[in-house]
This record gives structure tokens, C-alpha cells and sequence, in this order.
């Protein structure tokens, strides 16, 4: 079978070389050279500046955070949906995708208006006689917009391996006597493992380079990594900058992609 | 057998997606006939039934599209990925362009509308970024001054420096691009807001991040709407929204700042490369003539600098109106934006990193 | 009483999830033209939405772009997966890696690699190229919902299919399909989804004149959202509920209920 299903990859090989490897080339060639064209390694090495390096740390600390928090409220709503035992798979999944098929800005812009000083959530608390919360234009708005628009992409593959289970499995567990705790620690959390770094990555990858939700719900007052790399290429078109933090960003998350290579060895040994 | 299958499969995706590459790649011959212009506008930039009329009087296919910022709309020009005819940039970005020699010259002997009915001041003014007059017709133009809510402020808003203001401490909203919010601190301090001098740079940087603890949020084009909502006192604005502006709010007022203040101006141009120049210039051209343009400017409700059409605007409190159309001899501190070169680019950017990441 | 608990849970996630759709819908119906202003309720957008014909022209493309990128990339990035199911190791490792590259990359930085990829070639720029960016950056998605449930696969009942004579593709539909099922069709949503969102790579890669609602919607921020667009997203929103629930009370439902309950 392996020698034969090799063929199979060809077409994603071929698609993956023509449409990321080359323009990947490209983001190379810029990054790593200056104006002039000559071989530079300042590009990269920029990132070491002070405000470089402050916009980095603050973006994996909120995106960190939002993933978190993704993973807090995702967990427990999958495996309340896995036993649910609707029929209707896609269903559920739509159901949580659903809001996502609106336009992100207008997304975005409604919780401008639902968040603001003078907006519906605080007219409904100063109707009800309660005190407003104010946190539109600081980073709490930026976590809430994150962790609202990536959070269905933390539902949906934790929801898919959970329904997956053998049920068998874990009434098995529970028969030799192993209390609910025990069971969820070492029989589904361990067999959900790939299905969770789907989840992390889906969210913090594309929460670390994101730069519209801090624009307009913080304000744009913070400064994050995502924002430079669009301002380089954008207000300074400085290519071969906006480049050199974009590989930055690169090896951080092949970083991110050997750990959870490691944990993904531990998830199969648990399987198999 | 069953090797054949996996072949069959793969053999068909790599054909569907040839197929794909083909289909994208027949095109290309294309290109543009006589009959059509292509335009690249801001959104919302013009009235559609101008584009109409244009092309049932020339019989002119109008290939219309439109993008979001100049920063935006300069890399897809410069590499050439779609060939535009007319595009309608922003000042700065037009002595930009013509540095890196993407314009063309334009004839004015076959825009006669353009020649005639723009006011002679806005050519004046445009010779901050195209010297000769030689590549631009403006289109629109304003001022950038601060709105701000009678109800909100203790005294009426004169200057730049009430933005410096700690009584108004999270009820100042800033504009959130660097060379608009530099603009405001330059002339705060009485600089040139073309300087690409260190020195007044970093006391300007210093103002800036000054004033951040106050700013309640630096942003673009939410500033209007936050405004009608009563979210902020202050705001920095383009004058073209304080009608609109005033309109949906009545408390809201707008004044250019005694420091002075930039004159902004939106032109048409006509690219290097245009596959379709003399249909580019009878576009321009008809833009220009009065019915058309006060049609766009009932349209956009930003300044025409088309003397003849201001004449023919039935409304006369807008006709009259100082925040449309203030007298621009009456003050000597306005500047229009300047290019200014890769490397005041860099400098301004990176100050403004500063101040955004303190 | 924990049920009550599980109940309340998931009615607040969809009260977070929904609230600004609701603030959407809201907003159609306001006669006034700004979101910080309510000016009593009206139609006219509606009214004003089916009488524009750009508006409906980048509806269509959208759907065109949104339907068949996520459909070719639920096809490349299945079959990857199966067969990246077999690889070694290392060059698996390799090959998801470069697959999160386009989830990684800035936005703007894959949508300016990209359109100098396109002039290099000398593609003309129009609804292909939108498409084949698009499918570039919704085959990681598609990995990243099928990759889960093919580790969950039990490797030895397709090869007891082999074994029993089923030729591959036999094999692939009747034994790992079904169970890839879900995910693949997780994927299939997922990269819709963030096909009908994408702006910054469709404007880089998008010619003159072709128009989706994205870019639409974010050329008019300048000038501020046009309320007609809220009405749109309300209608799609409302038919694709209303068709959801249709579906899932059909009769074809409710049989699938019964088998599934029987297992």
C-alpha cells in the first residue's frame, strides 16, 4: 500500500510547491536581503529591537491567552455536544460556524457597538441599574475579539474526535472502577490529543499574526506583531522588513510544530 | 489493476488543475480593446450614474474598481497585476508616483472641462506634489481639523494644543496613520509637517507619546460614527464627514486648528502603462464637467474644487459653507502632504512604532 | 440538575457567539445610515439591496469562489491526508509544516507573495487566480480537520478491504471514507468559511472590476458601511437557519436517527 498511495500526495506536493514553496522563496529572498539587494541578515535580526520585541512578546501572550481560554470554553461544550448523540453531525457543526459566514468586519464592528461606552451593553446594564464595564480599547477587547472568532475553530475538531470515541472504551474504564476524574484523564483527554493541536493551532497561529482585531478593538493602541509586519509592507512598503519578521514568525511556529510533534507521538503510543 | 486506480486519481487532479491554470492563462491575451477604461477609485468615491451617463455619451465600457487605502492601492499599481487606466490617489502618494515614474503626462488640450472649471487654487495647491501641474486634475478636497461635542467640552475648540488637554483625558480620538497623527504633533509644534528633520521628529515622537495616555483610541474611519455616538469629545476628521456628520448629530462642530493644518487633495491620474490613455483622458474630462461633478459631490459630500459645479449646487448653506469650502487665503499655515522618499518613510514609521508600542 | 447546568452552558456560548449577528440584524432595520445611531425602523435597504446590481454581482462571485475553492481543497487536502497517513515520519512532519505556512503568514504577506507569483507566470488576473489563492489557503484547514479523525483510523480493516480483493478507491469509499466523514466535512465548512471572510489576499490576487462581498464591504469603510449590506448578511443568515432546520426535521434526518440509535 505505501509504495503505491505515495502517488496520492502528488497533487498536494505539486500544489504545495507552486503556491507555497515559491512564494515562500520569494518572503525569503525579500527578507534576507536590503534595498540594494545585497545579503543582510538585519531583517531578522530586527526583531531584537525594542519595540519589535515588545510587539512579538505581546502577541503570543494574548494569543496565548485567547487560545487558552478557547480551549476552557471548547472542551467542556465538545464533550457536552459528543454525548448529545445527534445524528446530524454536520449539523452542530454548522450551527457553531454559522456566525462566521458573516463578514468579519461587520462581525467585528458589531461588538464596536455592542462594547462601547455608550454602547447596547452598557445601556441594558445602566437599565438595569448595574455598573458598565468599559473595555473597548484595551487588551481585554482584543482577547474577547480573538476568542470570539476562533473559537468555533476550537469546537469544531475537539467536537470530531470526541464523538469519536468508543463509548465502549470509557464503560469499560468506568466498569473496572475507575471514578469519572480518572477516566477523563487517562482515557479521553489522552485519545482526543490530535484533534486538540488541530484546535491550538487553528487558533493561535492565525490569532498571532492577526492585526484588524486590535485595530478596532483596542483601539490600536497596542502594538502587536501582525500590525508591524502590515505596516512595514503597507505605510513604510518596506518589503524586505515586513519579510525578515515574517520568517521570524515562521521559526516561532515550526517551534510550536516540533512540540506538538512530541506530544503527537505520546497521543498515538496511547492509541495503539 | 489497483496501481492504475491510485494513478487514475492522481492523473485527475493534476489535469483538473492544469485545466484550472489553463483556463486563468487564456486569458491573458485579452487584454483591453478601444472601447473600454479601466478605473481604480476609493470605495464609494463616485456617484454610479455618472459611470452611466459616461458611457452611454462615449459609449465607453467603464471597468470600475476600487480600493481601500493609498497603501494599499500603490503595490498592486506598481507590479502591474491589473493594467489600470485612471486612478485617483491622494497627494502624497501622487508625488510618489511620479517619482517611481508610474504617470503619465496629461494633455490638457483634450480635457477642456478640466482646464476651465477646476478652481485655479487647487492647482496652486497641487503644485506641492506635481509641480508642474502636469500629471494630476484634483478631484476632491478638505481640510483635516477636529470635531468636536458642544456638550462634551467646557470651551470651544480652537487649536491642536486642547488635544494636550488632561481635562479631556479618554475622550480624544486620534487618527491611526502615521503621517495624519505626526501632522497634528509638527504643527502643534509649529514645524513643517514635511520635515524630515531628526530633531523635530523626536520632539514630535515625544508629543505624541505625551499625549497617548489621554488618546482613548487612535482609529480611521470609525472616528465618525464614535462621534455621532457621543463616544468621545474629540476627534481628528477629515472635513468632507463634518457635514455628514453635523447632520446625524447637530452637536457636533468642526474647526480648523489655529496651528494650521494639512489640505489634503485627491486627484486623477493617468497611468504610465495605460493600455487606454485617450479614453483615461475623456474620463477624467468628464468627471470635470460641471453637471457631472456636482453630481458626485451631492453624491460623496466631499469638496469639489470644480468652481462651475459649486455654482450650480442648489443648497445654499452648503454652497456658502466655511467647512466645505473655506477660503483658503485666509490662512498661511496650510500644507499639502509631500513624498517623502523611502528613507523620511522609514523614519516616520519607525518613530511611530515608538510611540504606538509605549 | 446537570443537565440544567450543560443547558445553560451552551445557551450562553450561543448568546456569546450570536449576539453581534443579532446586532446585525438590528442595524438592517435602522432608517439611519450610522451603526451609533438608531433612527427608526425601515425597509428601504432591503428595498435599495435588490435594486443594486454590483452588490448582487459580488454576491455571486463570492459564492462561485467560496463553493469551489473549498470543494478542490476539501479533494487535494483529503487525499493528502491519506496519503501523508502513510509517509514516514519525517517527510509527514515536512509536509504539514509547509502546510500551515499560508495560516501563518500575515495576510497581506501571502496575498503580495502570491500576486508576484501570478505576474511571474503571466496569469491574467481575475476570478482564476482569486481561486487558486483561495484553495492555497483552505487546504490547511481541510488537513487540519481530516488529520484527527485519520489518526483515529484503524489502519488493518483497509487492509483486510485489500486483502479481500476491494481495489484502493473500493477500499478508500467503503472503509476510511465514512469515517473521515465528518472531519472531512468540518474541513469542507471550515474552508468556506474563511474563503467567504478573506479580504487582503482576494484584493492583491482579484483583477480589475471582479468584485467579491469582502472586498466590498471593506472599499466602503472609507466612506462608512452602506446598511445595505447588513440587510444582505440578515437574509443569508435567515435563509441558511431556516434551511439548516428544514434539513435536519426532514424525514431522511430522522432515519439516519434511527440507524445510528440501532448501532
Amino acid at each position: 500500500m505505501t509504495s503505491k498511495s505515495k502517488w496520492l500526495s502528488t497533487p498536494y506536493v505539486l500544489w504545495s510547491v507552486i503556491f507555497i514553496i515559491i512564494p515562500l522563496g520569494m518572503i525569503f529572498y525579500y527578507g534576507l536581503t536590503d534595498k540594494t539587494g545585497a545579503f543582510t541578515l538585519e531583517n531578522i535580526a530586527a526583531i531584537m529591537t525594542a519595540e519589535h520585541a515588545k510587539a512579538l512578546w505581546l502577541s503570543i501572550l494574548l494569543s496565548f491567552i485567547s487560545t487558552v481560554i478557547c480551549f476552557l470554553l471548547a472542551y467542556p461544550l465538545a464533550m457536552i455536544l459528543a454525548n448529545m448523540k445527534v445524528s446530524q453531525h454536520s449539523f452542530i457543526i454548522l450551527i457553531f460556524i454559522l456566525p462566521m459566514w458573516m463578514n468579519f468586519l461587520l462581525r467585528t464592528l458589531a461588538w464596536q457597538t455592542l462594547l462601547e461606552k455608550t454602547g447596547v451593553i452598557n445601556n441594558i446594564l445602566t437599565f438595569l441599574h448595574l455598573p458598565n464595564i468599559n473595555i473597548i480599547n484595551t487588551p481585554y477587547a482584543i482577547i474577547l475579539g480573538m476568542v470570539y472568532n476562533f473559537l468555533p475553530f476550537m469546537v469544531i475538531p475537539l467536537y470530531n474526535v470526541l464523538s469519536k470515541i468508543d463509548e465502549n472504551v470509557i464503560n469499560a474504564a468506568k466498569d473496572l472502577g475507575a471514578n469519572n476524574i480518572y477516566t477523563f484523564f487517562r482515557i479521553i483527554l489522552p485519545l482526543s490529543i490530535p484533534g486538540i493541536i488541530s484546535g491550538i493551532t487553528m487558533v493561535f497561529v492565525p490569532a498571532l499574526t492577526t492585526f484588524v482585531i486590535s485595530t478596532l478593538l483596542g483601539g490600536s493602541k497596542i502594538l502587536l506583531i501582525g500590525n508591524v509586519i502590515e505596516q512595514e509592507f503597507t505605510q513604510a512598503s518596506n518589503w524586505h522588513l515586513g519579510s525578515g519578521l515574517s520568517i521570524v514568525l515562521m521559526i516561532f511556529i515550526i517551534l510550536n510544530m516540533v512540540a506538538s510533534a512530541v506530544f503527537d507521538k505520546d497521543g498515538e503510543g496511547a492509541m495503539l | 489493476m489497483k496501481r492504475k486506480n491510485v494513478k487514475t486519481i492522481v492523473l485527475t487532479t493534476v489535469c483538473s488543475m492544469a485545466a484550472m491554470a489553463v483556463m486563468t492563462g487564456c486569458g491573458a491575451s485579452g487584454g483591453g480593446n478601444n472601447g473600454e477604461v479601466i478605473v481604480y477609485n476609493w470605495g464609494e468615491y463616485i456617484d454610479p450614474e455618472t459611470i452611466e451617463m459616461f458611457e452611454e455619451e462615449t459609449g465607453i465600457k467603464v471597468v470600475y474598481d476600487e480600493f481601500e487605502t493609498n497603501e494599499i492601492m500603490y503595490p498592486k499599481v506598481e507590479a502591474g497585476a491589473s493594467s489600470y487606466d485612471v486612478v485617483c490617489p491622494s497627494d502624497y502618494m501622487i508625488s510618489k508616483m511620479i517619482e517611481n515614474d508610474l504617470l503619465a503626462e496629461l494633455n490638457f488640450d483634450n480635457m477642456p472641462n478640466a482646464k476651465e472649471n477646476i478652481g485655479e487654487q487647487y492647482y496652486e495647491q497641487s503644485k506641492g506634489f506635481d509641480p508642474e501641474n502636469k500629471y494630476s486634475v484634483p478631484y476632491c478636497w478638505g481640510t483635516v481639523g477636529i470635531l468636536y461635542n458642544k456638550t462634551m467640552v467646557d470651551e470651544p475648540i480652537t487649536c491642536w494644543a486642547q488635544l494636550w488637554d488632561e481635562k479631556y483625558a479618554d475622550n480624544i480620538l486620534m487618527q491611526d496613520s502615521v503621517r495624519d497623527a505626526f501632522m497634528v504633533a509638527e504643527k502643534l509644534n509649529g514645524f513643517s509637517m514635511n520635515t524630515v528633520d531628526p530633531a523635530e521628529l523626536e520632539i514630535a515622537k515625544n508629543s505624541l507619546i505625551e499625549q497617548k495616555p489621554l488618546v482613548q483610541a487612535y482609529v480611521i474611519d470609525q472616528v465618525r460614527d464614535k462621534m455621532i455616538g457621543n463616544e468621545a469629545a474629540i476627534g481628528v476628521i477629515y472635513s468632507g464627514e463634518a457635514i455628514y456628520t453635523q447632520r446625524e448629530n447637530p452637536d457636533l462642530e468642526y474647526v480648523i486648528p489655529e496651528e494650521g493644518t494639512n489640505v489634503w487633495i485627491d486627484s486623477w491620474v493617468v497611468l504610465k502603462n495605460a493600455p487606454n490613455k485617450e479614453n483615461a483622458e475623456k474620463f477624467i474630462d468628464f468627471m470635470c464637467r460641471p453637471d457631472i461633478a456636482v453630481k458626485n459631490f451631492e453624491y460623496i459630500t466631499y469638496s469639489t474644487p470644480n468652481e462651475a459645479a459649486r455654482e450650480l449646487i442648489e443648497d445654499e448653506d452648503i454652497k456658502n459653507s466655511e467647512i466645505a469650502f473655506p477660503d483658503l487665503s485666509q490662512y498661511d499655515n496650510l500644507e499639502v502632504f509631500v513624498y517623502l522618499g523611502e528613507e523620511g518613510d522609514a523614519l516616520y514609521n519607525e518613530m511611530w512604532k515608538e510611540v504606538k508600542s509605549n | 440538575m446537570k443537565n440544567m447546568a450543560k443547558k445553560i452552558y451552551i445557551a450562553l456560548i450561543f448568546i456569546f457567539l450570536y449576539a453581534p449577528i443579532v446586532t446585525l440584524m438590528v442595524l438592517s432595520f435602522n432608517a439611519s445610515k450610522t451603526r451609533a445611531k438608531w433612527g427608526g425602523f425601515t425597509l428601504k435597504w432591503y428595498i435599495e439591496l435588490f435594486q443594486n446590481r454590483d452588490i448582487m454581482e459580488a454576491l455571486w462571485n463570492t459564492l462561485l469562489i467560496a463553493v469551489i475553492s473549498s470543494l478542490v481543497a476539501t479533494i487535494i487536502g483529503t487525499i493528502a491526508c491519506v496519503s501523508m497517513s502513510t509517509m514516514k515520519r519525517k517527510s509527514r512532519s515536512v509536509l504539514l509544516g509547509i502546510t500551515n505556512i499560508p495560516m501563518l503568514n500575515a495576510d497581506i504577506v501571502t496575498g503580495i507573495s502570491l500576486m508576484l507569483l501570478f505576474i511571474s507566470f503571466g496569469f491574467r488576473f481575475g476570478l482564476g487566480t482569486i481561486l487558486m489563492s483561495h484553495i492555497t489557503f483552505n487546504i490547511p484547514y481541510v488537513i487540519l480537520s481530516v488529520m484527527p479523525r485519520m489518526k483515529q483510523l484503524n489502519p488493518s480493516t483497509y487492509e483486510a478491504a485489500l486483502d479481500l480483493g476491494a481495489s484502493h478507491i473500493m477500499a478508500f469509499f467503503k472503509v476510511i471514507f465514512p469515517d473521515l466523514l465528518p472531519g472531512i466535512m468540518s474541513g469542507l465548512l471550515m474552508a468556506f468559511t474563511m474563503s467567504l471572510d478573506d479580504f487582503i489576499i482576494t484584493h492583491f490576487t482579484k483583477g480589475a472590476g471582479v468584485d467579491t462581498l469582502s472586498t466590498k464591504i471593506y472599499t466602503e469603510v472609507k466612506k462608512g458601511i452602506k446598511p445595505e449590506m447588513y440587510a444582505l448578511s440578515t437574509i443569508i443568515f435567515v435563509t441558511v437557519l431556516l434551511l439548516l432546520f428544514l434539513v435536519n426535521m426532514s424525514p431522511a434526518g430522522k432515519e439516519e436517527k434511527v440507524e445510528k440509535t440501532e448501532k
